[in-house]
């Protein structure tokens, strides 16, 4: 890391960001922008940086290209993709043997490469443009955006798109409270899951009694299926900070912790790297910009607990004690860390926060519902064309995300339902479709906005086997401290799975319906709180597949492995012996070119003959 | 096993503030170091920090990246995130019990492989996901288990990022 000259005034600020503007508009070169956050890096991203370094080092180009490694562009499916500026030609699944024709036909001679072009999975055509693809095109990128434009690890690159001119403007023209009165105008809300008022919530610690304050950056990003705070982090460290930054201000905070998941290794280093710079450029630590403002932001990470995502948990375990909720009230705000008031945000709330400041409360507040405003960042998984992280403005329907920007199912397969929330979340079925996103729909219909997991199910999907799969991570990660929820996410999870099993008998499901019920009324935080809505989700919408477990022990999605069997459909098995290859417990005979054979007393139900089969000749029933 | 001398573990202690609120990122350096938390660990950490033991155990026992029990040489990962759920995770994982004779948690006899699971690593897009000691598999199939499981036996300093498609 060079070392950078400390700035130690609000002016001095003003230049230096203007400085890094005038640098970036006169970069002349084009510059080819790899993403490589940790999707890209596992699809490869790493080795065709290399390439196209060796391209650019043996054929002495360096004042013709310039090379930009970034964090994630949210394109997952289409990774490790480049995006070629400044008119963003956008490649997708580019490998190492694709860096020579890229640096020769495309920077040098300006043509395009067709095969690395996205095609639409619908109407089969090309885009040649990162805003022609459909993913894209219903999406408003305000809080990942950026990620595609800069190195995450230089600041003067974050500056160079006008980075910490909101600390700015809150520094040299704002008091505290007109701080927290533009967030409040905002309407911002909480974006870890529950949703409340982020504006309300500084006023209530910035009121709170305490000579010591503290703010909170909660990124221990637990929901399984949502992945946006890590990409938010990793591509765009200093968005985050900045957000934090000003927060701090405006709550009279002079510590701050950022809580991070252990098992986001990139992350990690990027944010202690932006803090690093940060600290080196005065814009954390003493007297921050001349202002007498003062401000030390700390790393905790989290070693491994769901619950700690929730704020009294979260708060226990940067103590160094055993993470479990506590009580409220008192609320953090009130009573926090050490005692003190504290304020907690989820990553992305952080990362709106600057954008507010830049462009207005009124200009925020006119995207998206009356009571949801802004955008949400979803990440768009499971059984959908274009996985992908995507942010789009709240009030857009399930429909548009999933068909629009999501491209549909794959393989021509039917909708069944969309999970939403995580853990805490709910399955919501083709009939809910045309539902508008934000915080009231999704919770009257039974799932919560959550911090934005979206996970597409399609009529392979047994939703009996989807709500013991919930069931089983919450028993799993309850933290014991409460009966309803120790006991209750145990015993729900032994009755579906006896279901699922073909164990199920009369009665089951009405005392699911009632013990779920139990465990939502009695249980202290969040985590058993909503453990029940996986199963009662899925109670409201799929309760006959539950009654086909029960009473006709059967899986209409093929999936619970007691209650299918694997067979070889005579007319279109070939004989060609690939199944019986791969097949663990030898339960598959037959000779070259004839119809192959399934003993169901050996049959393990491993799935690998259904993989290997080319043929679509192994029947699931 | 390794002896591990109290020194060792003290020179650790050490690059943290000697205080109560320590006690996570110390159990996490030291797990990092020795792959497990050794006893000896725990009851040099006690002393020093002024901590009861069982609550250091207590600890150590709720947080998941915490192992009482040493880990073998190559951690083999599988995600259980719901998008890596629905796409099949759980027969991968079935896969690797009955490649490696051990159950999620275990650790083979020869000490070469830990098999273990994770919640979400947030790669969603590339599930199936499996990471064997910090390199991510993506995609992986029921078929391909066998192989990645070859590379980390036969050629153990393979430090390549690897892509398994």
């Amino acid at each position: 890391m060079k070392t950078l000259k400390k700035i130690n005034s609000i002016d001095e600020l003003n230049k230096t960001v203007e400085a890094e503007i005038q640098r970036r508009r006169s970069e002349k070169r084009p510059i080819l922008t790899v993403s490589a956050g940790t999707c890209g890096q596992a699809r490869g991203s790493l080795k065709v940086i290399e390439a196209l370094e060796n391209v650019v080092e043996e054929k002495n180009l360096k004042d013709k290209v310039k090379i930009n490694v970034t964090g994630c562009h949210g394109f997952c499916e289409a990774e490790p993709n480049i995006i070629i500026h400044p008119h963003n030609v956008f490649y997708q699944h580019v490998q190492n043997k694709d860096a020579e024709e890229i640096i020769s036909d495309t920077i040098l001679n300006s043509q395009i490469i067709e095969r690395l072009l996205y095609s639409d999975h619908a109407t089969g055509e090309t885009a040649q443009k990162e805003e022609d693809i459909s993913f894209y095109k219903k999406q408003m990128r305000l809080v990942l955006g950026d990620n595609s434009l800069i190195d995450p690890t230089e600041i003067a690159d974050y500056l160079s798109i006008g980075g910490y001119r909101s600390l700015s403007k809150v520094l040299s023209t704002m008091t505290p409270e007109a701080v927290i009165d533009t967030i409040k105008q905002s309407g911002l809300r909480g974006r870890g899951g529950a949703g409340f008022p982020s504006g309300n919530k500084w006023a209530l610690t910035r009121g709170a009694k305490g000579e010591k304050k503290y703010i909170i950056c909660n990124a221990d990003e637990g929901d399984p299926g949502a992945y946006m705070d890590r990409s938010l982090m990793e591509g765009n460290p200093h968005r985050v900070l900045e957000g934090m930054i000003i927060g701090a201000y405006a709550i009279g905070a002079s510590q701050g912790y950022i809580y991070i998941r252990d098992e986001y290794p990139l992350a990690l280093k990027h944010i202690t790297l932006a803090i690093q710079q940060a600290e080196q450029l005065g814009l954390l630590g003493e007297n921050i910009l001349g202002t007498g403002f003062n401000l030390k932001i700390h790393i905790s990470k989290g070693a491994g607990a769901f619950v700690c995502g929730e704020e009294t948990a979260l708060i226990a375990s940067i103590e160094g004690k055993v993470g479990t909720p506590r009580q409220r009230p008192p609320f953090p705000a009130v009573r926090g860390l050490w005692k003190s008031p504290t304020n907690i945000n989820n990553v992305e709330t952080w990362g709106n926060v600057p954008i507010i400041i830049d462009k207005g409360a009124e200009w925020f507040s006119q995207i998206g519902t009356n009571g949801s405003k802004g955008t949400k960042i979803f990440s768009l998984v499971g059984k959908i064309n274009n996985t992908g992280l995507v942010e789009v403005p709240m009030g857009i329907t399930l429909r548009e995300v999933i068909y629009d920007v999501g491209g549909g199912i794959p393989g021509g397969k039917g909708f069944k339902a969309v999970q939403t929330g995580g853990p805490s979340g709910g399955c919501l079925p083709k009939e809910k479709l045309n539902l508008p996103i934000d915080y009231e729909s999704l919770t009257e219909a039974g799932s919560i906005m959550g911090s934005g997991g979206m996970i597409v199910m399609d009529e392979n999907t047994c939703m009996v086997d989807v709500a013991k799969y919930f069931l089983n991570f919450l028993r799993d990660e309850s933290c014991g401290i409460c009966l309803s929820c120790r006991e209750g996410t145990q015993r729900m999870w032994e009755i579906v799975k006896n279901i699922s099993e073909g164990n199920g008998k009369a009665g089951d499901i009405e005392l699911l319906d009632t013990l779920a019920k139990a465990v939502k009324d009695a249980s202290l935080c969040g985590l058993g709180q909503t453990a029940a809505n996986p199963v009662l989700s899925t109670l409201r919408y799929f309760r006959d597949e539950y009654e086909v477990h029960v009473r006709d022990k059967r899986c209409p999605a093929g999936v619970c492995k007691e209650l299918i069997q694997y067979s070889v459909l005579e007319d279109k098995c070939t004989g060609c012996l690939a199944c019986l290859k791969v097949c663990p417990s030898e339960a598959i005979t037959g000779e070259l070119k004839e119809v192959h054979i399934i003993d169901p007393s050996k049959c393990i139900k491993c799935g690998a003959c259904f993989e290997a089969c080319n043929f679509d000749a192994i029947q699931i029933e | 096993m390794q002896q591990i001398e109290v020194s060792e573990i003290m020179s650790l202690i050490k690059t943290h503030p000697i205080e109560k609120k320590s006690l996570i990122p110390i159990l996490q350096d030291i797990q990092t170091k020795y792959n497990y938390l050794p006893g000896i660990a725990l009851t040099t950490l006690s002393k020093t920090l002024d901590i009861p033991l069982i609550d250091i155990i207590g600890v150590a026992t709720f947080y998941r990246s915490f192992s009482l029990q040493p880990r073998g040489e190559h951690l083999v990962t599988v995600c259980m995130g719901t998008a890596c759920h629905v796409r099949g995770g759980p027969k991968i994982l079935e896969e690797f019990e009955r490649k490696l004779h051990i159950e999620a948690g275990e650790t083979t006899k020869d000490g070469q492989f830990s098999l273990e699971t994770v919640a979400c690593l947030g790669c969603c897009a590339i599930g199936p996901v499996v990471v064997v000691d910090g390199h991510y598999h993506a995609q992986t199939t029921i078929r391909n288990v066998v192989s990645i499981l070859k590379k980390y036996k036969k050629n153990e300093k393979n430090d390549e990022n690897t892509q398994e498609n």
